[in-house]
């Protein structure tokens, strides 16, 4: 039996779960949180930074924080909101974003986070690393340029045995994601359609399938990230 | 490839075909092998049973880890600002002429390797060098070309390292390191006189409450630079649900001037074990882990020695000191190179195989630390502070240092002065007392808590080291006029900070890089006041890192801002500031120009 806790958020009393995710708790009392690493039904792992929120008022990442009793929690301060949007111009300076020939454009959660921020051009310097698109694997396509290492894929992408398929190489602004020739040997289309579909941007895509959807019947090409969490 | 097959095969079976162990084993084969290739990583993770991206996301994380061959000697060359200081450019500049290739390659013999590191722990001594793991200190052009025409006549390392060992147990035949203490004051909690088991005579006669409560009484705080208050870190391990427990001692001193962990590891590591089985005792662990540093692997077979006698001692092992039941012991755990492995988080991460990433808190690792179970990490010299208040009582300890801040402070201290090395003082030491007693004149600036701590000019000199003014894990830098401290140290650190950050968080991943690309345009003179502003406003931003790393690798630049104010503004690009100086139109346009045949 679950046990119900009372917090606030944004200044309205609201009601949770005990334990349950505050990204998740506060989309059910309508009010969204950009998140980038998180995944629903994946252990979270505050990377990105963006669902940065005042608990009690101490900056922490909603992803790995669980709602508990008397939880104070402020979603929306402007230093917060302008904390968000250099988190998507950090992304976009550091990696090579080049929309406009996105298989993933339409149906990306980074570029949807950028016209919500309406970022037009970035503030921080571009970078414009030079980053490898890996082709070699049967089934998908790792294009390191739009990758932003959010680890989605590494926490959530196993084969039959329970192996990751992908992993971390090296740290600090060398960090890539390889994709293991093992394990990843033998994935069925269902897996990299899952692999695809984690990614929350266009670094992993299946081979051929880029374009099954026509850019401008997309996901947010229809309506605005954020927008189904209503109040 | 049978050689690799086996040794792997050998490796993996001293370990237990335990993939948690995976530090130990990449350690093992790398210094049978050589190197750590693709061959080998796949090669581990067949014999592990874990994937070969596994392996080699923990292998490419760690810095000493090689995927290959760094020749038959691998020189890692200190590349930190005392090392600049002393002269690091010159030796450098002898080595590649001497080995006839450059830093980060192998000579075509193969003999000699040469790769820079971030600071080894050496700083009263540099420039330094580690050569296939023995340290080289105080290093000279001469002393370079000599070095690497021993390689090259066929010498061994010992026979490189000759027999002028250094002071103390530097000179124990399990380590004979050419190493130097240089204890130059020594304090009442670590340098004075101490026998090995007296606490813990004291501490058997005790219940685990009570030893808390001595903890507690003398408000002991982490001396990693946190400041955590180790009492209640006992407590909440104790009070945490679990039969199994451990005790971690964090001795992975990375931040850049750091060395006093080398030293009380050197000539105290009974002290410290000893502090870890009473922190066992008031926990209810039955295992710890000794977490050092990979720069100091020369000290393994000491402290192997050091734990063995222990365990003849009665002091390790089972019913320690006599008391049925308490049973103990440590084991040693070697990092790979990595100073973010210093937040205990990334440390037990670490210790379990894995990269060296922080992890997201809570649970803190006092409720779900090492293989998920409940773990204390206490530093050092916050271990020998405990052992000296359990056999003093609260009360002799408590009437050191300040107000706030009880006890003593090793301090290291190195750069710009006549007598670097070790200060055991009393917290509530000022910055200019240090300064005297170690003979240091025309004082720029000094670096007190390292990198991530402050850098402070001499209007704040008076101030005084304890928690509640300059907070200090004990690195305290110093700076002279003559230095050029933008260019000589805060790109130095703003370096350190890139290559070091775990590359998890986006702002310190990123910002970390982007940073020192504008400080660089800054010291070259094409930086305009709004890159100034541009990195005080970045600070903010960081605050939201993960980790202490996170939040404070851009301390070098934003307090140097704050305190030098004025050397930013005299390097500012002249002219009208609409303009970007830093814009290189020539540049922008060279592939053009030689398409068309122009320039």
């Amino acid at each position: 039996m679950a046990s119900f806790v009372r917090f606030t958020l944004d200044g309205k009393t609201c009601l949770a779960e005990e334990g349950a995710q505050l990204v998740a708790a506060a989309r059910e009392a309508g009010v969204f949180i950009p998140t980038l690493c998180n995944y629903p039904g994946i252990p979270p792992k505050g990377a990105c930074r963006i669902c940065t929120v005042l608990v009690n008022g101490i900056p922490q990442t909603a992803c790995t924080t669980k709602v508990a009793e008397d939880m104070n929690v402020a979603t929306s301060t402007p230093e917060l909101e302008a904390f968000r949007k250099s988190v998507v111009e950090i992304l976009f300076a550091e990696g090579n974003h080049l929309c406009p020939s996105c298989e993933r454009s339409g149906n990306c959660e980074l570029q949807a986070l950028a016209y919500r921020y309406r970022v037009t051009v970035s503030s921080f310097p571009y970078l414009f690393p030079k980053r490898d698109v890996e082709a070699w694997h049967p089934k998908l396509v790792k294009d390191h340029n739009r990758c932003i290492q959010c680890k989605r894929c590494i926490r959530g992408i196993h084969n039959a045995e329970g192996h990751a398929i992908f992993a971390f190489g090296k740290r600090g602004d060398k960090v890539v994601i390889n994709i293991d020739p093992d394990t990843s040997k033998d994935i069925d289309d269902e897996l990299a359609q899952r692999a695809m579909d984690i990614c929350p941007v266009g670094a992993i895509l299946r081979k051929g399938k880029g374009f099954d959807v026509p850019i401008g019947r997309r996901t947010y090409d229809r309506a605005p990230i954020g927008s189904e969490v209503r109040p | 490839m049978p050689a690799i097959a086996q040794t792997v095969k050998q490796v993996v079976a001293r370990y237990g075909g335990d993939a948690t162990r995976l530090m130990d084993v990449l350690i093992d084969v790398q210094d049978e092998l050589g190197c750590l290739s693709h061959v080998t990583a796949a090669r581990i993770a067949d014999v592990l049973g874990i994937p070969q991206v596994d392996v080699e996301q923990t292998t490419s994380f760690y810095h000493f880890f090689a995927r290959e061959p760094r020749g038959k000697f691998a020189v890692y060359l200190n590349d930190s600002v005392v090392a600049e200081f002393c002269g690091r450019a010159e030796v450098a500049q002898a080595f590649e002429e001497a080995a006839g290739c450059k830093f980060g390659e192998v000579s075509a013999d193969g003999v000699v390797g040469l790769f820079h590191t971030a600071c080894i722990g050496m700083s009263d001594q540099e420039p330094a060098a580690l050569v296939n793991g023995q340290v080289f200190p105080k290093l000279t052009p001469e002393k370079a070309r000599e070095l690497v025409a021993g390689m090259r006549a066929g010498r061994t390392v010992e026979e490189l390292k000759g027999d002028q060992y250094g002071d103390g147990q530097n000179a124990h035949p399990e380590v004979r390191a050419l190493v130097h203490n240089h204890v130059r004051r020594r304090g009442v909690m670590v340098f004075d006189h101490y026998r090995p088991g007296e606490a813990l005579a004291k501490v058997v006669k005790m219940s685990s409450g009570e030893v808390i409560a001595a903890v507690k009484a003398a408000s002991v705080r982490g001396r990693g630079g946190a400041g955590f208050p180790t009492g209640m870190k006992w407590d909440f391990a104790r009070r945490a649900a679990g039969d199994v427990k451990y005790v971690f001692c964090n001795a992975d001193e990375g931040e850049p001037g750091t060395f006093k962990d080398r030293v009380i590891l050197t000539e105290r590591p009974q002290m410290v074990i000893e502090g870890m089985a009473i922190a066992a005792f008031a926990v209810g662990a039955r295992r710890g882990v000794l977490y050092v540093r990979h720069e100091y692997l020369y000290l393994r077979a000491y402290l192997e020695h050091v734990l063995a006698d222990l365990r003849a001692q009665g002091l390790l092992g089972t019913a320690i000191g006599g008391l049925a039941g308490f049973d103990f012991d440590v084991s040693l755990q070697f990092g790979g190179g990595a100073y973010v492995c210093g937040e205990e988080s990334a440390l037990i991460e670490s210790a379990e195989g894995k990269r060296g990433e922080p992890r997201d808190r809570p649970p803190f690792p006092v409720e779900k630390g090492y293989l998920q179970k409940p773990t204390v990490v206490n530093n050092v010299e916050t271990l020998c502070s405990a052992v000296q208040v359990l056999l003093k009582g609260p009360e002799w300890y408590n009437r050191l240092g300040t107000e706030k801040s009880k006890g003593t402070k090793v301090l290291c201290v190195s750069g710009d002065c006549d007598r670097p090395g070790i200060y055991e003082v009393e917290w509530g030491f000022s910055v200019n007392d240090i300064l005297k007693e170690a003979g240091a004149r025309d004082v720029q600036a000094v670096q007190v808590g390292g990198p991530s701590g402050a850098c402070i000019g001499p209007d704040e000199f008076n101030r005084v080291l304890a928690y509640e003014d300059l907070a200090t894990g004990g690195s305290f830098i110093v700076v002279g006029k003559h230095r050029d401290l933008l260019k000589d140290v805060v790109l130095n650190f703003a370096r350190f900070f890139r290559e070091e950050s775990c590359g998890s968080c986006v702002p310190c991943r990123a910002l970390t890089g982007m940073a020192q690309v504008v400080l660089e345009r800054i010291v070259a003179g094409k930086g305009t006041a709004e890159d100034v502003e541009r990195l005080r406003a970045w600070q903010k931003i960081m605050r939201n890192n993960r980790c202490g790393l996170g939040q404070t690798a851009l301390n070098p630049i934003v307090t140097t801002i704050q305190n030098f104010r004025p050397l930013y503004a005299a390097r500012l690009a002249p002219g009208d500031p609409r303009f970007v100086p830093s814009f290189d139109l020539a540049a922008a346009i060279r592939d053009y120009d030689a398409a068309v045949g122009k320039g």
